[in-house]
């Protein structure tokens, strides 16, 4: 059962690469912000996946607090394009 | 048992699938606002059916600890939440900041 979650964690990983084209290739900024904001979100996936995976159950927090902080970081970016200042 | 290790692999399959799709969509589509709107929703859905099929895996797994399953089950929440937010707020700022739609017939960008 636990092979599951190693599939999954492999796959996601992949789909993490595939973003990953984007956010280094993308035309413009807004883009690669974008492709930033859908890696972290994958990898907040990610996270609860491998914690399964690894039989570890801290890192539920680690993708709680990671949650926080690429929320609250992509929206900082979106506003400070917008206004030019914070 | 069975069902429930046939209900986690579903669910975890189906959420890896439609974060791939939405990934294949932010390489294909032609424009930012079509890229947003391929991920927007696909990577909020991938997400949320992972996470649940994790906290169906624990839920009958490890049934002494039931603080975990209400963690996962914010987490969800807060993600239903947030990303389509942050999706918008992205969105807001490139159309207040002049990036044109895309039309039919014009070059990829």
């Amino acid at each position: 059962m636990i092979t599951i979650f190693f599939v999954a964690s492999l796959l996601i990983t992949i789909t993490m690469a595939l973003s990953l084209y984007r956010a280094v290739a993308g035309p413009g900024v807004f883009n690669r912000v974008a492709a930033v904001n859908i890696i972290g979100t994958k990898t907040i996936v990610l996270l609860v996946v491998m914690g399964y995976y690894f039989e570890r159950p801290y890192f539920f927090d680690i993708a709680l607090l990671y949650a926080m902080i690429n929320f609250i970081g992509t929206l900082v970016f979106a506003k400070y394009i917008e206004r030019g200042e914070l | 048992m069975i069902i429930v290790h046939v209900v986690v692999t579903a669910l975890l399959g189906t959420g890896v699938f439609f974060a791939m799709v939405g990934s294949i969509g932010l390489l294909r589509f032609p424009d930012f606002y079509t890229r947003l709107h391929a991920t927007g929703k696909c990577d909020t859905l991938g997400a949320g059916l992972v996470i649940l099929g994790a906290m169906v895996y624990h839920f009958f797994q490890y049934p002494e600890t039931l603080l975990v399953p209400a963690k996962l089950a914010f987490l969800i929440l807060f993600i239903f939440i947030a990303n389509p937010t942050a999706t918008h707020a992205i969105m807001k700022a490139a159309y207040k900041t002049g990036v044109e739609p895309w039309r039919l017939g014009e070059e990829r960008r």
